[in-house]
């Protein structure tokens, strides 16, 4: 379907990464916001609260971060199309809730304007540090999907992608902005609502004694209902059958984990979205994401002008990791360089990948600054020895 | 008519496929579903606009037996859950029902912040001074001296007052009874239906697996007793002086009844004078669904 237009800033505009992001949200649908206030990802909920009266929705500043990351899920089981925003500290604290979404297969959007951590660390400086929490933080297993944007325009376009994916797969998804990128003013171009495509809700069509709430009908995500419809269902963070209801056998458990992972890893390869630029034949690839990515530009540029043949591959979905793409690409590659602002966390996937087929270079960072290209251009002369 | 075919009353509002539940003999929370069922059979309450929303814990798990729109959330969350519910759509009438330790600790500062902001919510407290699912340790309602899992010497930190915790914080509605008050608690339910806001009441009930049994204190008929002698009806009580003991006196009753206005209420009067004609009501453009 297509956005509603009361919800879309149509024009040209030279706003910053979280206010482009806040932007996305609207656009996407988004009428209800939990937050509270974390720097650098408070701009996101403040033009938000501002905003969305005007739009037809509300945002709510909750006393913490635990409170933010459930009432948007109510929210959403309420009707409502949800996020919340947050950073580093705030982030750790959500992370029950992001398994209670998974879990509870609740479509909904976590923004998360990463800044240097461990704990308080660096509240106004970047990082790309939390990039394995935003997979694995919460306990058990489960999927979700997260993406990275480089530029204010692309915080406007992949939150609409954000919720469109959160809808269509009924999953969290991690938006993995950074401070730089939130920060960051350029020009951002919001096209007519009629040219934004969103994804509505899985509402099931079924009369209220044909609905079984975890029921897929032959797909792997099911449909849902709301609140107030009289279909009078469950929900349960404890593993549960398709009638919602809690089942303790490990039959349940397998079929229903299982399936969490299938709903995602069956579809990886058409969410995970890349850009690439000469990466065949190319003797090494610099694999970056987010603000690096912009870094890592000048330094391919610069090694292309000693001559060196550099591919560029950049992660726009950091997961679920593009594998089967570095699988392939392997075969005509040397070497792999990943430049990310933390001490290695994106390299481990690459690596794995790669499986020893092709070397793979870390070009680590603590943070709190971006990358020089000088430093990156240096691991990509090593790599193409 | 045989009595085969007489029906329980309350059978319409559970989910029977899921019965035997899973809470002990002597157990009040069963009893609390009932007192529940019956205020909603009372107060005519249209069952669509309902949703039960469930912390973690014995009292938790009646989300999974009602036959409502029913949430069993995280520990601790149920009142943000309920909130976000609450205000995507704001005709639900939203019911939190959780325990003690999950409400009072954990879940702590949401219950007093919703209570600040008046949030329409009807807060059913099961209060069986214990965490009861994990074992019997000691929660913040344990009264003094009691014997816990976790203080096996005796409990020596003070107890929470629930009443007076949310009635400082802001309810507008404020109530305790005990699992032997069943009519009074259904009635008190039906009147918080009544009231727009934050309302908050307390069940005293039983635990006898691990409370009682501990402390000497008898089984479920026990406390019946206990409940039936040692409670004094006092409404309009100031609730600074309705703190439990282990064997004292339990006052009970509507302790508040009040008018503030409600979270909802505030936050379209701010709107509309801010705003004027630019505010659009949420109700208009909530659900988005294609």
């Amino acid at each position: 379907m297509k956005a509603d237009p009361r919800g879309v800033l149509t024009g040209t505009h030279f706003i910053d990464g979280d206010h482009a992001c806040c932007e996305g949200a609207l656009a996407a649908g988004a009428r209800f916001a939990a937050g509270y206030p974390i720097t650098p990802s408070t701009e996101i909920v403040e033009r938000f609260a501002a905003r969305v009266p005007t739009v037809g929705g509300s945002f709510i500043q909750m006393e913490d971060e635990l409170a933010a990351s459930i009432t948007l899920q109510g929210a959403v089981w309420g009707g409502a199309k949800a996020f919340t925003v947050t950073s580093g500290p705030g982030f750790s604290l959500m992370m029950e809730h992001i398994g209670y979404a998974a879990m509870t297969e609740t479509p909904c959007v976590f923004v998360d304007v990463q800044r240097g951590g461990p704990s308080t660390g660096l509240p106004t400086l970047p990082a790309q540090a939390d990039m394995m929490q935003a997979r694995w933080g919460s306990h058990g297993d489960y999927e979700i999907i997260a993406l990275c944007p480089n530029s204010p325009q692309e915080c406007f376009d992949l939150t609409i992608q954000a919720f469109n994916y959160a809808e269509e797969f009924r999953v969290p998804v991690m938006f993995m902005m950074d401070e730089v990128v939130g920060h960051m003013t350029e020009k951002v171009v919001i096209p007519a609502a009629d040219q934004i495509e969103v994804v509505p809700r899985r509402h099931t069509n079924k009369s209220v004694d044909d609905y079984l709430p975890y029921a897929t009908n032959g797909d792997q995500v099911p449909e849902m209902a709301h609140a107030g419809e009289g279909y009078n269902f469950h929900i349960t963070g404890l593993t549960h059958d398709e009638r919602g209801y809690p089942n303790m056998t490990p039959q349940t458990q397998d079929k229903l984990i299982r399936r969490l992972q299938r709903k995602i890893q069956d579809s990886a390869e058409r969410i995970a979205l890349l850009e690439e630029e000469f990466v065949d034949n190319s003797d090494v690839i610099v694999i970056s994401y987010g603000i690096t990515s912009r870094v890592a530009q000048r330094a391919i540029e610069l090694a292309r002008q000693q001559g060196l043949q550099v591919g560029k591959l950049r992660l726009i979905t950091c997961w679920p990791f593009p594998e089967k793409r570095i699988r392939e690409l392997v075969t005509t590659t040397k070497a792999f360089v990943v430049p990310e602002l933390n001490l290695g966390q994106m390299v481990r996937e690459v690596e794995r990948a790669a499986a020893g087929k092709a070397q793979t270079f870390s070009v680590p960072h603590a943070g709190g600054s971006v990358h020089r290209p000088e430093d990156i251009l240096k691991v990509i002369v090593e790599a193409s020895r | 008519m045989s009595i085969l075919n007489v029906r329980n009353p309350v059978e319409p509002f559970l989910r029977t496929d899921r019965i035997p539940h899973i809470w002990c003999p002597g157990c009040g929370i069963g009893t609390t579903v009932n007192c529940f069922a019956r205020a909603l059979i009372e107060s005519k309450i249209d069952l669509q606009t309902l949703a039960l929303v469930s912390g973690i814990g014995c009292t938790g798990r009646v989300a999974g037996y009602v036959k409502l729109d029913s949430f069993h959330t995280t520990h601790g969350r149920a009142i943000p859950f309920a909130t976000g519910l609450k205000l995507a759509n704001p005709k639900l009438n939203v019911v939190v029902y959780s325990g003690d330790g999950d409400l009072s600790a954990i879940g702590g500062n949401h219950l007093i912040h919703a209570a600040r902001r008046n949030i329409d919510l009807k807060v059913i407290c099961v209060n069986n001074l214990i965490y009861a699912m994990t074992g019997g340790q000691t929660a913040p309602t344990t009264p003094g001296h009691a014997i816990t899992s976790t203080a096996p010497y005796g409990t020596f930190e003070p107890a929470f007052n629930l009443p007076h915790l949310v009635e400082a914080a802001g309810a507008v509605y404020v109530a305790r009874w005990t699992t032997f008050h069943v009519r009074q608690l259904a009635r008190s339910i039906s009147e918080a239906f009544q009231k727009k806001g934050f309302s908050f009441i307390e069940v005293i009930s039983p635990c006898p697996t691990l409370y009682q049994r501990r402390n000497r204190l008898g089984d479920g008929l026990d406390t019946m007793k206990y409940y039936k002698e040692k409670s004094k009806v006092k409404h309009g009580a100031s609730t600074g002086e309705v703190g439990l003991t282990m064997t004292g006196e339990i006052i009970v009753g509507k302790f508040v009844d009040r008018d503030r206005p409600d979270y909802q209420s505030l936050l379209h009067a701010q709107m509309v004078e801010s705003l004027g004609d630019r505010y659009i009501e949420p109700l208009e453009t909530l659900c988005s669904c294609g």
